[in-house]
């Protein structure tokens, strides 16, 4: 049963998938896909390019969120719940502020680089904290989140972007359409990159004295992880908005279930962060047909009963 | 051997350490003892290369800890700091197999993994070797902890109080263990004690700190003595033989 139970879980998420493919406001089935060429135009445009941004940007979240867990040593930790995801929307602000045509490309170059500086700022300020905690550390990364987003709302408010900034949030997937999801694939590398380096990070997660008690260069494995972050992060902003505590649900079922071995757990936090992804999308699509609620919303709804639950969990417990 | 020169640590104003030197000659047990703040931590972490000391020098068979590659100094060198406030899900096991990875870079060989067998043996932890380390009591975690330390398989083992949150049993064993580490695989073996007995029961040398110097440091039996001990941890020692051992008695 245990041999089997990844190659199934491989066959539901295939499954969502498919589902993901076919729901939508436009009648689209099997046999009009090879009969009808304007079907097959718009199930290539719009449908597998929404479906493929689902779960790269599933993926990219779920394995940020593991580097940071690892890399911080805390369990509460991801891009959103320490200001990263905020600081690359920053980027994207400033940069739209400050040269509107430039390309997506730079546009995602700008939000990974301010991602890069906002988890540098949010290690730093940890690093100043005496009561360490397992809860206070993300209390600590939402209150500069908080911070960065009304520097931005402010900016926003007084350049006439308020509107911009509020559509492009919230945007989720709906506005995917081909030309548009591409850099998602970078994605791809990191997961792999991860998948290398895998053991390197398990160590990491044992504490920088471990660490370096085994050889590790410490400063560069903090380096690279949190580039990687930044990276997936910066591209998943600029695509397709925040996407909020999947980062953090995801590989905390994954480490209650399974342990904290990075390089085994990898398949199943990617897998299961794309089916969660996938099903909130879904419900967010059928529940108010044809209209739709973004599957952010959805996800936030549902992350958050989650993260509760964990905080009250972990209180529980005599080590907070 | 480990040799240091000049060590010193110095944070702002404050220099908790040295200038000290000294050495360590390889093989034995070595402890350091010493009141709070003595700066034993400190020694020991920059020995290890977890602390960079302000200035001096460090080496271990001639290899310079603080300039040489991590991983080449991780096969002659291991270090154990007091316990993490995060404990990761991993399992007694991987935890050991880790103690590897300066060797295997993460692709165990069969060489490994009878290594690691003979690890867990050696701190009986053939049972528990699947569990994982939050499901352990704080004194199995120690033992897992060391018996990565053992697979790591270095000349020299650095520990920084291995028996925190020990009980009397726990202590008698770790302390046992680390003996035979010593004696029959041939380790350096340098820890912190806080209690002088066990020092004194277990080692073949005692270093003693107090105000950041190196107060005192010889055999058992050159330092368990009344006046030694009294100077060095500002409390009144009596020294009773107890059955041929020499005990510090320092309760009133």
């Amino acid at each position: 049963m245990r041999r089997l139970s990844l190659p199934l879980a491989v066959l539901g998420v295939l499954a969502l998938v498919t589902v993901s493919l076919f729901v939508g406001g436009y009648d689209i089935d099997l046999r009009s896909l090879f009969t009808d060429p304007d079907d097959r135009r718009m199930f290539l445009i719009s449908r597998v390019p929404r479906t493929l941004a689902l779960m790269l940007a599933a993926a990219a979240m779920a394995v940020s969120g593991v580097i940071m867990q690892m890399l911080v040593q805390n369990r509460f930790v991801e891009p959103t719940t320490t200001g990263t995801s905020e600081w690359a929307a920053l980027g994207v602000l400033l940069l739209t502020l400050l040269a509107p045509a430039a390309s997506p490309l730079v546009k995602m170059g700008a939000a990974g680089a301010f991602a890069f500086v906002g988890a540098l700022v949010f290690l730093f300020v940890l690093g100043r904290i005496a009561l360490r905690s397992q809860v206070i550390v993300p209390i600590v990364g939402i209150m500069l989140g908080a911070l960065v987003s009304a520097v931005t709302l402010y900016i926003a408010s007084t350049t006439n972007l308020l509107q911009t900034l509020a559509t492009w949030r919230s945007g989720g997937f709906s506005s995917v359409v081909r030309g548009t999801y591409e850099p998602l694939w970078v994605v791809g590398a990191i997961v792999v990159g991860l998948y290398v380096a895998a053991d390197r990070f398990t160590i990491a997660g044992l504490g920088r004295d471990t660490a370096v008690s085994l050889g590790l260069p410490y400063r560069r494995i903090l380096f690279i992880g949190l580039t990687m972050v930044a990276l997936a992060t910066g591209v998943t902003t600029v695509v397709v908005g925040f996407i909020p505590f999947l980062g953090l649900i995801v590989p905390n079922l994954v480490s209650m279930a399974r342990g904290d071995d990075v390089r085994t757990n990898l398949p199943w936090v990617v897998l299961s962060s794309i089916a969660l992804m996938i099903a909130c999308d879904l419900v967010g699509r059928v529940v108010v047909f044809p209209m739709e609620i973004p599957a952010t919303v959805v996800l936030g709804a549902v992350g958050a009963l989650v993260f509760v639950t964990m905080i009250l969990r972990q209180r529980g417990k005599v080590h907070v | 051997m480990i040799e240091f020169t000049d060590i010193r640590k110095s944070y702002g104003q404050d220099t908790v350490l040295g200038p000290v030197s000294g050495q360590i000659p390889a093989g034995g047990v070595t402890s350091l003892v010493g009141p709070n703040g003595a700066g034993k931590s400190t020694l020991l972490t920059i020995i290890g290369r977890l602390t960079e000391p302000t200035s001096g020098r460090v080496t271990v068979d001639g290899l310079d800890v603080h300039r040489a590659k991590s991983q080449e100094v991780a096969r002659t060198l291991s270090v154990l700091r007091q316990e993490n406030h995060f404990t990761a899900r991993v399992t007694v096991r991987e935890l050991v197999a880790f103690g590897r990875f300066p060797h295997s870079r993460g692709r165990l060989t069969p060489a490994c993994v009878a290594k690691i067998d003979e690890a867990l043996e050696f701190l009986h932890l053939g049972d528990l070797q699947h569990r994982h380390l939050d499901q352990l009591s704080g004194g199995q975690r120690q033992r897992a902890y060391v018996a990565m330390v053992v697979a790591q398989d270095t000349q020299y083992v650095l520990l920084d109080e291995p028996l925190n949150n020990l009980d009397m049993k726990h202590s008698v064993r770790m302390m046992g263990q680390l003996r035979r580490a010593a004696d029959e695989l041939g380790k350096t073996v340098v820890l912190i004690v806080h209690d002088i007995n066990f020092a004194a029961t277990y080692s073949d040398r005692i270093v003693a700190l107090r105000e950041g110097q190196i107060a005192a440091s010889g055999t058992v039996d050159a330092m368990m003595r009344a006046e030694v001990l009294t100077e060095v941890f500002d409390t009144p020692v009596q020294i009773h033989e107890v059955d041929g051992n020499r005990t510090a008695v320092y309760f009133r």
